[in-house]
């Protein structure tokens, strides 16, 4: 399967060329970017681990896709996300973010399914990849 | 004021003191524009102090109780007439309110107060509210919506685009198995959500918690087969505000990131429901049926931007607001006005957007705007320029009409979407090069491919009825 968060999963996967441009778009407005990175890609799941903190002082697009770069060689086989930040009164929240590495193999998830009363069920999404410690969920070396 | 003012009997409005051309509105002053159609004689002054009286104070007659309050203050103040520009015999009366003459956080009491009295009044051949000035002292009394735009993005996790939506069809008839299968497959395809319509309730075909049952599953599956969070607005209105709480009650128990309710079920249940809606961490949409046939004609009865405000106030965070290019009526720069009405925080006069007042929402969070009725994929590029990133798109014909399924044409709604937001980001004219930037992308998508040669060029040309009086009315065109 392909999970489809993120703005542009629908889509080819961006080139790094594509990826600068939208770092580009985004540092025209003021909002700083930021790298994410998980092996845990419940739709749940708010806090990816941080790639440092936000590049609040970065200009340069080309930053941006060097950090991404670095984060693909440090975690070559996890989720990446690449997030800019609208802090304007009225917002401060994400304004765009997408998806920038996948594992090789999205293996998915399941759903368990518990029957209660009055035809009722109750659904849990239960990720393949997390019958594995954190780590090891993608074939990384632990 | 002379002593005559007192004497028994009929005494125009304007000598009454609803007519004050001199009268300073107040930061605290509710504002109404009024558009007036006078019977032939009436003066448009005596006209709008008429309205201002029978919407705050006044009767057909002088009564002498006026004199144990403090009148002045509780009678509403026509302070301006002005005639509509190329609209012979009618003008747009503004009228001041002191905030004492409304309960605070009521929509019922202040639309008894401003439209409960004045509509059928025989001295006017028609009249309209076109728009209001709510101070923020008044707003502050209400809650606004449950959750409001930028929550229920961050609910849901899913930025810098708008979401997409379809409402199932048909929309009557579907056993309740059938109808969920609509919603799976919608979803799995690529939509964040899916919707009940506003007929939609329990009748003898499909029964409420049965629907309910069903749609949840298909979610649920949708989900697991996406990783993204989806939800199914399931319409909670009912005869009763009992019966809709235990709807909406099942729905959260169920999962549901959101329900849903009719304009129909008046202004009352609507507070009570977005009060639910906050209390249980469930978004609420509002479906407005019925709307038109008080706000489409352009001399009487309600302008959509003052139900696009009541609503915000009342406190619903999706609301059907427009297309532009769609089947249902619309001209572009009336329906920007109630997108900016319901999204922006501080919205400045425009007279070309048809917004009469500065409005200050003093941090009420905004509500979204819904686009539905006759749109489909080979559009992107116009709606993404007219309505913007802050929108639900909701394609239902152009989703299970899709001659590959419903899923292709969910998957076609999302590609176009997705590719359009990449070339508005890298810089692109999006709206000149719209089509190419559709044809490349279905390269990779047959589902859009498809899409594009069977609506491609289906448009909704007809000239708009609500227009805004101060300039050319635009007529919206399919080909930029």
């Amino acid at each position: 399967m392909r999970i489809t968060q993120g703005t542009f999963s629908f889509l080819p996967e961006l080139t790094d060329d594509e990826i600068a441009k939208q770092a580009a778009y985004a540092l025209d407005r003021g909002w700083p970017c930021s790298v994410e990175f998980t092996d845990d890609p419940h739709p749940r799941n708010s806090y990816w681990e941080m790639w440092g903190l936000p590049m609040f002082d970065l200009t340069d697009p080309a930053g941006v896709l060097y950090e991404v770069k670095e984060c693909r060689k440090a975690y070559p086989d996890h989720y990446i996300r690449l997030n800019a930040y609208d802090a304007r009164y009225g917002r401060q929240t994400t304004a765009l973010q997408f998806i920038v590495q996948r594992p090789r193999r999205e293996p998915g998830f399941r759903l368990d399914r518990e029957e209660t009363s009055d035809r009722r069920v109750r659904y849990t999404l239960h990720a393949y990849a997390l019958d594995r410690p954190e780590g090891e969920r993608y074939g990384d070396a632990p | 004021m002379s002593a005559g003012r007192w004497s028994a009997g009929v005494i125009p409005y304007a000598e009454m003191g609803y007519w004050r051309p001199d009268y300073v509105p107040r930061d605290s002053d509710v504002l109404a524009a009024f558009r007036i159609t006078p019977q032939p004689g009436v003066p448009p002054e005596e006209a709008g102090a008429a309205v201002a009286g029978e919407s705050s104070t006044a009767t057909w007659t002088v009564v002498w109780t006026d004199r144990l309050t403090s009148y002045e203050n509780y009678q509403a103040k026509c302070y301006r007439v002005e005639p509509v520009p190329g609209q012979d015999g009618q003008f747009i009366a503004y009228i001041a309110y002191d905030l004492d003459l409304f309960e605070e956080g009521s929509i019922a009491n202040l639309t008894s107060s401003i439209i409960g009295n004045v509509f059928g009044f025989k001295a006017l051949r028609a009249l309209r509210l076109e728009d209001m000035r709510i101070p923020a002292h008044y707003v502050k009394t209400f809650q606004g919506p449950a959750h409001g735009i930028v929550m229920e993005r961050e609910y849901l996790g899913k930025f810098g685009r708008p979401l997409l939506g379809a409402t199932v069809k048909p929309k009557l008839g579907l056993s309740a198995r059938n109808y969920g299968r609509v919603v799976y497959e919608a979803l799995r395809g690529g939509l964040d959500f899916t919707k009940d319509d506003e007929n939609i309730n329990s009748q003898p075909f499909m029964r409420w918690r049965d629907r309910f049952l069903y749609c949840m599953e298909g979610v649920q599956r949708a989900q697991a087969a996406s990783g993204e969070i989806k939800g199914h607005y399931l319409n909670v209105t009912a005869a009763t505000m009992e019966d809709m709480y235990e709807r909406a009650e099942f729905a959260k128990e169920l999962g549901s990131v959101i329900v849903m309710i009719d304009l129909t079920v008046g202004y009352t249940a609507i507070q009570s429901m977005a009060k639910w809606a906050r209390r249980n961490g469930v978004l609420l949409h509002l479906h407005r049926a019925g709307h038109s046939t008080y706000t489409r004609q352009k001399s009487h009865g309600v302008s959509f931007r003052v139900i696009a405000k009541w609503m915000r106030l009342a406190g619903v965070d999706h609301i059907h607001a427009g297309t532009v290019v769609g089947k249902l009526e619309g001209d572009p720069n009336t329906v920007a006005g109630f997108y900016d009405t319901l999204r922006l925080d501080r919205i400045p006069a425009d007279p070309v957007k048809g917004l009469y007042f500065d409005q200050e929402w003093a941090s009420l969070p905004g509500t979204m705007p819904v686009a539905s009725g006759g749109i489909h994929a080979g559009q992107m590029h116009q709606l993404l320029h007219y309505l913007d990133e802050d929108v639900i798109l909701q394609f239902g014909g152009g989703t299970i009409g899709h001659p590959m399924g419903i899923a292709a044409g969910a998957a076609a709604n999302r590609v176009a979407l997705e590719a359009m937001i990449k070339a508005r980001n890298e810089g692109r004219d999006f709206l000149a090069e719209g089509p190419d930037i559709l044809r490349s992308a279905a390269k990779h998508s047959r589902e859009l491919d498809v899409a594009l040669s069977t609506w491609g060029d289906v448009t909704f040309s007809y000239e708009s009825t609500d227009t805004p009086d101060v300039v050319e009315t635009p007529v919206f065109s399919p080909t930029p």
